[in-house]
């Protein structure tokens, strides 16, 4: 134990006395911005597409836009974010010769990446609210677009809020991997840390427990929503 | 008021509705019985196109609904339909159930009337002749005010105002199928849909459900009720189809129908329903 409380002291020099932590608090934010406005992004593009598949309309206009958000999603479930990260940063953006700092890049990437998940989400969402919701706002002579955003998509929000909250999870766990393009977060700070003094132990240990403390906060706001949400169900008494 | 002529309904090589043909008449109350899978409630969506016919023409007050397809919303707002399922919508009050059609259909119109404006004032500052613009006599929350006023009524006439900010999980099979009734009521339609609306009922609940269809009957609303209520077709109709096989077997009068049956399945499925 002795061993430990050395390489505790060690870190501890490293983390506080010589400054470390303020890389943690800029990989933390970092981490935080990643997962937040990919998340927004997500939800836009998800959707968009959610809305293009559900739509009945079987012109050749929407045909194409089908077949192509069938191929955006395939595209990004189909390969390991990483990979989508490094072909981005070192293919795309040099072939379209655009400037961008590696944290908008990784915004970026998880944006696009996040969309095609939520598109599914979004899409089961839509589809499990029973049909004759949508029939009887049509039945009334309300359009195909009033109908959907205010009797089916609200029902449906609320069914998917709960696994929203699960991809914004695990959007903040794969950002683990945004130091492959060069930005700066958890892992960065803390390998930094480590290696002042080539003594990783505790760092990562650190490193390890930020996640998961993260991770359990996100996941019971996740919960007391769902609860909410559950509650509103059958008690909405007068 | 409504004309239907030659109506087809396939799915693939499955014939739902063959060489369909019929007419309503204002005032008439029709119910259309027959066996399951015969293709009455098919025949009751086509008419407000929840199910796109295969060929045919419908004709409602005048206008070739087939042809003009673009406006088929318009159409809708007229021709109100109960469903067997209610489909009460589940994140609106029961108040809000009833207003949310009338109350947005009537405040788009009324944007729609301030852009023209807004176009005619845009375009009179170059006119030499000015136009004069469309005469608003109402606003957005006077709307409001006059639909929730006409809600609160129909929802007297039930009496299930205190009901009125409920949810509509909380309400009984019978208290949510009157409240659809009157939510379609609340568009003013020329002639209501019945979609079997009292199957999914528990049977102390179907004769609340009646006695409203009864009372619209009364005051004369068009109507078309599908039904396995041979009582209550036979009450209130003015006019029985009978289908069967996505044909209609027989159309005349219920006194007819019940007593009379020419066509040989009509009388066969008739004296089934009467053995239950």
């Amino acid at each position: 134990m002795d061993n430990f409380s050395i390489k505790f002291e060690k870190f501890w020099q490293a983390f506080y006395t010589h400054n470390g932590y303020a890389r943690v608090v800029v990989g933390l934010k970092n981490t935080m911005l990643i997962a937040i406005f990919g998340l927004i992004i997500g939800i836009v593009i998800g959707t968009a597409i959610a809305g293009t598949l559900v739509h009945p309309a079987k012109s050749r206009l929407s045909r194409f836009l089908k077949a192509f958000c069938n191929f955006y999603v395939g595209l990004f479930r189909g390969s390991p974010i990483v990979v989508q990260l490094l072909v981005t940063y070192y293919v795309v953006l040099p072939i379209l010769q655009i400037n961008m700092s590696s944290l908008k890049v990784c915004i970026l990437v998880f944006g696009l990446n996040s969309g095609a998940y939520v598109s599914e989400i979004m899409r089961g969402g839509i589809l499990s609210v029973d049909p004759g919701q949508m029939e009887a706002g049509r039945a009334l002579g309300l359009g195909y677009g009033v109908s959907m955003g205010k009797i089916v998509v609200p029902q449906a929000v609320k069914n998917i809020l709960p696994t929203i909250g699960n991809e914004f999870i695990s959007l903040i766990k794969e950002t683990s991997v945004v130091s492959f393009v060069g930005a700066i977060d958890l892992y960065v700070a803390f390998n930094y840390i480590g290696t002042n003094n080539y003594e990783y132990m505790v760092p990562y240990l650190f490193m390890a427990l930020i996640y998961i403390v993260l991770v359990l906060i996100i996941s019971s706001l996740v919960k007391a929503m769902e609860r909410s949400l559950g509650k509103s169900d059958r008690s909405h008494q007068a | 008021m409504i004309e239907v002529i030659k109506l087809n309904k396939n799915y693939g090589d499955l014939k739902v509705l063959q060489d369909i043909s019929f007419t309503v008449e204002k005032g008439e109350k029709i119910a259309i019985i027959g066996p399951s899978g015969s293709g009455k409630s098919t025949l009751l969506r086509c008419l407000n196109f929840m199910e796109e016919a295969s060929s045919g023409s419908i004709i409602f007050e005048g206008i070739n609904l087939t042809e003009q397809k673009a406006k088929l919303d318009l159409h809708r707002q007229k021709m109100g339909m109960v469903f067997q399922q209610f489909n009460l919508f589940n994140n609106k009050t029961v108040l809000e159930n009833i207003m949310m059609a009338p109350l947005h259909i009537r405040l788009s119109k009324l944007r729609k009337t301030r852009w023209q404006n807004f176009f005619i004032k845009t375009g009179n500052f170059f006119r030499k002749n000015k136009k004069s613009l469309i005469e608003l006599d109402t606003d957005a929350a006077s709307i409001k005010e006059e639909v929730r006023g006409q809600a609160l009524k129909l929802l007297q006439k039930i009496g299930l105002e205190d009901k009125k900010d409920v949810y509509p999980s909380t309400l009984s099979g019978g208290q949510k199928q009157r409240i659809a009734i009157i939510r379609s009521l609340a568009m003013n339609p020329k002639v209501i849909l019945f979609d079997e609306p009292t199957s999914s009922l528990d049977p102390e609940m179907v004769g609340e459900v009646l006695d409203l269809i009864r009372s619209l009957a009364d005051e004369g609303m068009t109507m078309l009720i599908v039904t396995h209520e041979m009582g209550f077709a036979k009450e209130v109709a003015s006019r029985v189809l009978f289908m069967d096989e996505g044909r209609i077997a027989e159309d005349s009068s219920p006194e007819q129908i019940f007593s009379n049956p020419q066509n040989p399945r009509t009388r066969e499925f008739l004296s089934k329903v009467k053995a239950m």
